[in-house]
C-alpha cells in the first residue's frame, strides 16, 4: 500500500500550491491574508487549552493508577477475538460525547503507543473521521428551539460506529 | 454526560490507586500531565495558525464559493423538501466546504444560519427531515484535512504525519455515506409507521 502513503504525502502540499497559484493569478495579498487568516489560530489553540488540559490529565490519573489497563485487560479476550484493539475503546467511547476530550486522548495514545504504531494511527483516524455527534445535535437544535430530535441521535450514533468500524478496517489493510 | 465521565475518571482513578499503591505514580501524573498539555495545545497553534492562514487566502480566492457551486446540484438532491433556489442551501454549502476544509470555527456560525433558514421552513419545534440530514452530514464530519490530528502526530514525531489523510478520507467518506442511508432508512420506516 506504498501508493496510498504517496498519495497521503502529496494530497496536502499540492492543495496549498494550487491556493497560492489561484490567489496569485487572481492579484491578491497572498501573504497578508496569510498572516490575518493565521491570528484566528492563535485565538482557536487557546481556547483549546482548559478543555485538552483537563482531559489529559483525567486519562493520565486513570492510566498511572492501573485503572485503566485493569478494565482494557478485562475486555481483552472479547475484543480480541473481534479484531479489536482494547486499547482504543476509552476513545471510541468518547469521540460521540466530546470533540475536545477525544481529541486529549489521541493525544495520549499518540504519545504512549507512538504516533506510526497501529494504535497511534487507528486514534488519529478515528479522530479525524467523524464529528461530535451529541455536541452538534445539542448545539444546531438548541440554537433554533427545535425541542424534538425525532431520528437525529439514531442517524448520528449509528454513522459513528460504521466509522469507527471502518477506521480499524482500512487502518489494517493500508498500514499492516 | 462529559461532565460525569470526567469526573468518574479521576475518582475511579484515584480510588483504584488507594487500592493497589499506586497513588504516587497519580499524584506525579496530575502535574506532569498538565503540562505535557500546554505543551500540545502550543504544537496544535502552529499547525492551526498555518492552516487558517492558507484558508483565508483561500477565502478570498472565491475557491471555497467555487466549490459549493460544483457540489451544488449533488447537494440539492439531498434535500428534497427544500426549494431548488431556496436560501438555505447556500449556507448548507458554506458549511459543508468549511467542514471539509477542517474550519470548524467558520463551520458552525454557517450551520446554524442554515438550521434558521430550515425552521422558517418547518414552523415547529419538532425536527424536520432535512435538519436531520443536514446534521446527519455535519455529525458524521466529512472532511479532508484532519489538521489538529496532523499536529498532534508531528508533536510525537511521526515518521509522516500525514500518512494518516488517505485511511481518515476513506473513513469519513463510508461514514457520511452510512449517515445518509441510515438518514433514509428511519424517514421511510418514519413516514410508513404515520400510515
Amino acid at each position: 500500500m506504498q501508493i496510498m502513503t504517496t498519495v497521503s504525502a502529496f494530497l496536502l502540499p499540492c492543495l496549498i500550491a494550487l491556493i497560492l497559484c489561484i490567489a496569485t493569478l487572481k492579484k491578491l495579498p497572498t501573504y497578508e491574508l496569510f498572516v490575518e487568516g493565521g491570528k484566528e489560530g492563535i485565538d482557536m489553540s487557546f481556547s483549546l487549552l482548559p478543555f485538552l488540559l483537563g482531559m489529559i490529565v483525567a486519562i493520565r490519573v486513570l492510566r498511572s493508577s492501573g485503572a485503566l489497563d485493569a478494565f482494557i485487560h478485562l475486555l481483552t479476550p472479547i475484543l480480541t477475538f473481534l479484531g479489536i484493539p482494547p486499547e482504543i475503546i476509552p476513545l471510541a467511547i468518547i469521540r460521540p460525547l466530546s470533540g475536545t476530550a477525544a481529541l486529549g486522548m489521541t493525544a495520549e495514545l499518540t504519545e504512549q503507543f507512538g504516533p506510526d504504531s497501529f494504535i497511534g494511527r487507528l486514534a488519529a483516524t478515528m479522530q479525524g473521521s467523524t464529528d461530535t455527534t451529541l455536541y452538534i445535535l445539542t448545539i444546531y437544535f438548541g440554537a433554533v428551539g427545535v425541542k424534538k430530535m425525532r431520528y437525529a441521535l439514531k442517524v448520528g450514533l449509528l454513522a459513528d460506529l460504521a466509522g469507527i468500524i471502518t477506521s480499524i478496517l482500512i487502518v489494517k489493510l493500508i498500514f499492516t | 454526560m462529559v461532565n460525569l465521565i470526567w469526573v468518574a475518571m479521576f475518582i475511579i482513578g484515584i480510588v483504584y490507586a488507594a487500592f493497589h499503591g499506586t497513588m504516587e505514580d497519580v499524584s506525579e501524573a496530575l502535574f506532569q500531565s498538565a503540562e505535557d498539555a500546554l505543551a500540545l495545545s502550543l504544537s496544535l497553534m502552529s499547525v492551526l495558525i498555518f492552516w487558517l492562514g492558507m484558508m483565508n487566502i483561500a477565502k478570498h480566492a472565491n475557491i471555497l464559493t467555487f466549490l459549493a457551486n460544483v457540489f451544488r446540484p449533488l447537494v440539492v438532491k439531498l434535500f428534497p423538501e427544500i426549494p431548488p433556489n431556496h436560501r438555505a442551501f447556500g449556507y448548507i454549502l458554506a458549511n459543508m466546504i468549511a467542514n471539509i476544509f477542517g474550519l470548524g470555527s467558520a463551520a458552525t456560525p454557517m450551520g446554524l444560519k442554515a438550521m434558521q433558514e430550515m425552521k422558517t421552513l418547518q414552523k415547529s419545534n419538532v425536527a424536520s427531515r432535512s435538519m436531520i440530514t443536514f446534521l446527519a452530514l455535519n455529525t458524521s464530519g466529512l472532511t479532508i484535512i484532519p489538521t489538529k490530528v496532523i499536529a498532534i502526530r508531528m508533536k510525537y514525531d511521526a515518521v509522516a504525519a500525514t500518512d494518516i489523510v488517505i485511511t481518515t478520507i476513506i473513513a469519513t467518506l463510508v461514514s457520511t455515506v452510512c449517515a445518509l442511508m441510515f438518514d433514509r432508512l428511519f424517514h421511510f420506516y418514519d413516514t410508513r409507521k404515520k400510515g
